[in-house]
């Protein structure tokens, strides 16, 4: 197939509807929630359409910068744990027969048709002292009396990760799929093990693969706003949880504005602060 | 992105609206006379649909449209959203006290004429919902009670008092609600331990209050937004003590569950949601009709058989036996929310709140 670039402007039309969706339901809802951010807030009330800065100074605060600095420490540990994981089990699995593939993805995908409320239940259910799976460690012997694994840190970030992994596999398999079989195989000729040539040849080679999907995991897992409550205490709530908070209970919109306006901000910048080290890494 | 929700669901009620129009002409012609009603969804509105709801169609003519309205302000939002841009999701809701505040600030309700409601005499007082000026905003639909909760497998002695929130001994036990505005703990604390919730009036009470709340905080395991979460874990003895509706704990101890609800001797929690109409709606003629239907003795008398509430009307005006009145409620004097600070110093509170047990 030959590819010419658009002459005339019926050659955009195509373009025309994914435009104005993206303007309809991203850019203007978008574009709302910055001007809402700078509204005034009637205290017991609702807000006035007005230019202060009022809501971005209250965020501005030690407790504000500590929730936010948790969000994204979250965040970063679940983009990294989830890549970690996936990146051996997809290599893996892209070494499997067909059939074999074709039954991890599809299980994998049902993974994904789970909401977060089902995903928050049922391993609330599991850590949970009178139902959960310490009961068939005592069973087995191996401890003494059942507990509760949650909330605690440990059992968020198990969610999370377990909400995200099929993302992530499903991110890396077209580019593991795609890899060379040559490259590994001349690194075995050369006399590297299995495991040195995954992690000489593999692993660099789909660098920009790995750091897209960190970057997408990452996005993926700092909306978290479920998991964080029904798995965490109050101290692992996240940005989110309170943005809800004051969006929903505390009928506070112009402060929640603020403060999403303010987690994309930070989000935006460290995105790109990783595609520059990147790319630096890359010239030199 | 905070909008988008909103109007995906307005957008996808607007959908539905209309595609159950399309589905059901011969209804629409049959009851041209409808209502939209939102009672909290879940259990509430299960059993308004099933005992109260249809009585009234055969009553008098006019169809109800039921909407599963979320707790908390959530609802009030989208009915002030909603309502500038000249819509009602629901003609009549059932609101918190608080929300119907927030909603007196934007004129959100559209006041009640009493003259239309024969019934408003049997109302008690509290249950009646003023603008500063005087205008009605609200009529009290239903009142419940949050009370202390316990399982019984794991408590075989019920708790007599609020204290036991502050003994050592139930140290990760508890599960109480989220928000300042919801839990209404400040009131719990001053009440028990300043000598009643006027000790809030000044802000050295409420620190004093916050302070004294804060060496709960160890003995807390889920503060908890979402009933179910907690109402499951009670159930099971994983949380075996904390904070809930009376309603629905004598319901699934009804049921045959290990728990109990008890009146501590400082008081339970009496809450109460009003119907409001809201500016936006076309049908206050109905709405008239349906308060009026719902501030009669016999309809109080069947919530409370039925659904568990507490009369909004006076007791002696209704045929309840003291054992159907004790299953509802309690002679003890309640400990009544201080709506007015969840106004005039929301933000603050919400702040301290917040600080307090996330920090």
């Amino acid at each position: 197939m030959r590819r010419e670039p658009p002459q005339t402007l019926g050659d955009y039309a195509p373009l025309l509807f994914p435009a104005a969706m993206l303007t309809i339901f991203f850019v203007v809802p978008f574009g709302t929630m910055i001007a809402v951010s700078f509204f005034q807030r009637q205290q017991g009330g609702f807000y006035t359409p007005a230019f202060v800065f009022d809501n971005y100074a209250r965020f501005l605060s030690a407790f504000f910068g500590g929730v936010l600095g948790f969000s994204l420490m979250l965040a970063i540990i679940v983009a990294i744990c989830c890549v970690v994981l996936a990146l051996p089990f997809t290599y893996m699995l892209t070494r499997m027969a067909r059939k074999v593939q074709v039954v991890w993805l599809v299980a994998l995908l049902s993974i994904l048709s789970l909401s977060e409320v089902i995903i928050g239940f049922a391993w609330s259910t599991l850590f949970s002292r009178t139902a959960g799976i310490t009961n068939i460690l005592v069973a087995l012997g191996i401890m003494a009396e059942a507990k509760a694994l949650t909330p605690s840190f440990g059992a968020v970030l198990t969610g999370m990760v377990y909400q995200a992994f099929p993302y992530t596999v499903l991110v890396l398999f077209p580019a593991l799929v795609r890899l060379d079989p040559t490259l590994t195989e001349a690194a075995r000729t050369l006399g590297a093990s299995p495991l040195k040539a995954f992690f000489t040849v593999v692993v660099p080679a789909l660098r920009n693969t790995i750091t897209a999907t960190l970057i997408m995991v990452f996005i993926f897992a700092l909306g978290s706003y479920l998991l964080p409550q029904l798995l965490g205490r109050p101290q692992h709530w996240t940005l989110s949880v309170l943005i809800t908070d004051q969006a929903i209970y505390q009928s506070n919109m112009p402060f929640a504005a603020a403060m999403a306006v303010f987690l994309v901000l930070v989000t935006l910048g460290l995105v790109a602060l990783t595609v520059i080290a990147g790319r630096k890494g890359e010239a030199a | 992105m905070i909008t988008t929700p909103i109007k995906r669901r307005t957008l996808l009620g607007a959908g539905l609206a209309g595609a159950s129009m399309l589905a059901m002409p011969s209804i629409l012609r049959a009851q041209d006379k409808s209502l939209k009603v939102g009672v909290y969804g879940g259990y509430f509105k299960d059993s308004f649909d099933k005992n109260i709801f249809p009585e009234f169609t055969k009553a008098t003519g006019i169809a109800i449209e039921s909407i599963a309205e979320p707790t908390g302000e959530a609802w009030l939002v989208q009915l002030e959203q909603a309502a500038r841009a000249g819509q009602a999701p629901a003609d009549v809701s059932m609101m918190s006290q608080v929300a119907m505040l927030k909603g007196q600030s934007t004129d959100l309700w559209t006041p009640i004429d009493t003259a239309k409601i024969k019934n408003a005499s049997n109302l008690l007082d509290r249950f009646v919902n003023k603008y500063p000026d005087g205008r009605i905003a609200g009529i009290g639909a239903v009142s419940w009670y949050i009370t202390l909760v316990t399982n019984t497998d794991v408590y075989k002695e019920a708790p007599t008092s609020w204290t036991a929130f502050w003994d050592p001994a139930n140290a990760d036990k508890l599960g109480l609600l989220a928000l300042v505005s919801n839990s209404f703990l400040l009131e719990v604390t001053a009440k028990t331990f300043m000598g009643g919730t006027n000790a809030l009036d000044t802000e050295e009470g409420l620190l004093k209050a916050f302070e004294k709340l804060a060496e709960v905080k160890p003995n807390v395991r889920l503060w908890y937004r979402d009933e179910a979460q907690f109402e499951q874990s009670l159930k099971s003895g994983e949380i075996p003590m904390g904070q809930y509706y009376h309603d629905v704990t004598g319901l699934a101890a009804a049921d045959g569950h290990p728990v109990r609800s008890t009146f501590p001797k400082e008081g339970g929690i009496q809450d109460s949601g009003c119907w409001a109409l809201s500016r936006a709606s076309q049908k206050s003629e109905e709405a008239h009709i349906f308060i009026d239907y719902m501030c009669q003795p016999s309809i109080q008398a069947t919530l409370s058989r039925k659904v568990g509430t507490s009369p909004t009307v006076k007791r002696e005006v209704t045929d309840l036996t003291d054992k159907e009145f004790a299953a509802v409620s309690s002679d003890i004097e309640p400990i009544v929310p201080r709506y007015d600070l969840y106004q005039t110093k929301s933000d603050w509170l919400n702040q301290k709140w917040t600080e307090l047990i996330v920090g």
